[in-house]
């Protein structure tokens, strides 16, 4: 071991060239090591932005159910696609990626102000089995020829039965209040107050 | 134990890396919008340069010096900074995917942040032991969190001030950093 370290310690360019390649060699197989005791399974962002989604599936942003939307979001789409979360979803999904909370955008729908679910006069109902086939969540019973009605329980509100029905026999009715739905009505806001001015746009990074 | 005091002290207040060197002032600008996006970048700054202190004077004592190719040190300084990063940003990934989004395109550009390189650097001008060298440049990244801290706690506010149009965004941000700079070169005779 002795002589080849004199023989690279001699020559400056052998010993450097030698020094360099070493590191890098021992550096790479560091993060090579590192690549496989770090890897990460998937998107565990996704994960988090689909539990915040309300989970309606009802396709409003665009995308065939809320897991697409939540990957669409993580991969950079915009956070304000969906009507039936509402504002307070926007606002969860902004504090969550550390992005500024943007309106709903009108193109996807409106925000409704009350839970609603969907409810068949059965008396019309013909049968037909067309909003079977839209609702999202399975929420609607039936069959061919026979009455349908609507699990009210697994009805998410989010309107994609009303379109297809020929005879329009459905209606998005409020779900009343009971006991347990029941919230204080919080006081409206105040006027502005100087620490609620919105930051200037055009900050520079 | 008084030594470890007087460097500390000297890292974070006296030499601070960004206010009285003027290194690293990239990410002190950048990532100063978000206090919890500073705080971040603060922790993973710090890790990188007490992990490039250590890694930097194992590589100047036992390769550089016996081979007598200290003239090598800044090349092979910014291989294990960009090591030391690229492992920061695997753990990172790793353990909280909230930071690595929050941080983006920052975390890799520790790479580039000139204090790291810096660091080194002077820790092998000034021939320190190894575990000197480290706490010297944790001090150093304690110094760098310090004032990023501060700086985008003051950003936050002036976010909303009442700011006349010709100093509004990155203006009163350089204003802000040079007289955060001025009080800090008061502590200049400390030591």
């Amino acid at each position: 071991m002795q002589v080849p370290f004199e023989l690279v310690a001699a020559n400056p360019i052998v010993a450097a060239i030698c020094a360099m390649v070493g590191l890098a060699l021992l550096f790479g197989a560091l993060l090579g090591f590192a690549a496989e005791r770090f890897r990460v399974q998937g998107d565990p962002i996704v994960e988090q932005i689909d539990a915040l989604l309300p989970q309606t599936q009802c396709g409003q942003c665009g995308h065939p159910g809320c897991r697409p939307y939540a990957e669409s979001i993580a991969a950079g789409e915009a956070i304000n696609k969906c009507p039936p979360g509402g504002q307070a979803t926007i606002n969860a999904l902004a504090a969550l990626l550390d992005v500024p909370a943007p309106e709903l955008d009108d193109e996807h729908g409106e925000e409704s102000e009350v839970k609603k679910v969907a409810f068949i006069r059965e008396a019309e109902c013909i049968g037909c089995t067309k909003c079977i086939q839209a609702c999202p969540v399975d929420a609607i019973l039936g069959s061919a020829k026979l009455m349908h009605t609507v699990i009210a329980a697994e009805c998410t509100g989010c309107d994609l039965c009303v379109e297809p029905c020929p005879v329009d026999c459905i209606d998005m009715i409020p779900v009343e209040g009971d006991l347990k739905s029941w919230h204080w009505q919080l006081p409206q806001r105040p006027g502005l107050i100087a620490s609620d001015r919105q930051p200037h746009s055009g900050e520079a990074a | 134990m008084q030594e470890f005091a007087i460097i500390l002290v000297s890292a974070i207040l006296i030499n601070n890396y960004v206010l009285v060197q003027f290194l690293g002032l990239c990410p002190f600008m950048g990532v100063s919008t978000k206090l919890e996006s500073a705080i971040g970048m603060s922790a993973a700054t710090t890790f990188v340069l007490t992990l490039t202190a250590m890694a930097s004077w194992l590589v100047d004592a036992w390769v550089l010096k016996p081979l007598d190719l200290t003239y090598l040190r800044t090349i092979a300084f910014i291989l294990v900074i960009a090591a030391v990063v690229q492992f920061t940003k695997m753990f990172i990934e790793k353990s909280s995917p909230l930071l690595y989004r929050v941080l983006g395109v920052f975390l890799p550009l520790i790479t580039t942040n000139c204090a790291v390189l810096g660091v080194a650097l002077q820790n092998s001008g000034r021939e320190l032991g190894f575990f000197h060298s480290s706490l010297y440049g944790f001090g150093a990244g304690a110094g760098f969190s310090l004032v990023l801290i501060f700086f985008s706690a003051m950003r936050e506010r002036l976010a909303v001030a009442d700011i006349p149009q010709p100093f509004q965004g990155a203006a009163i941000a350089m204003i802000t950093a040079g007289l955060m700079s001025l009080a800090f070169m008061g502590f200049g005779g400390l030591v």
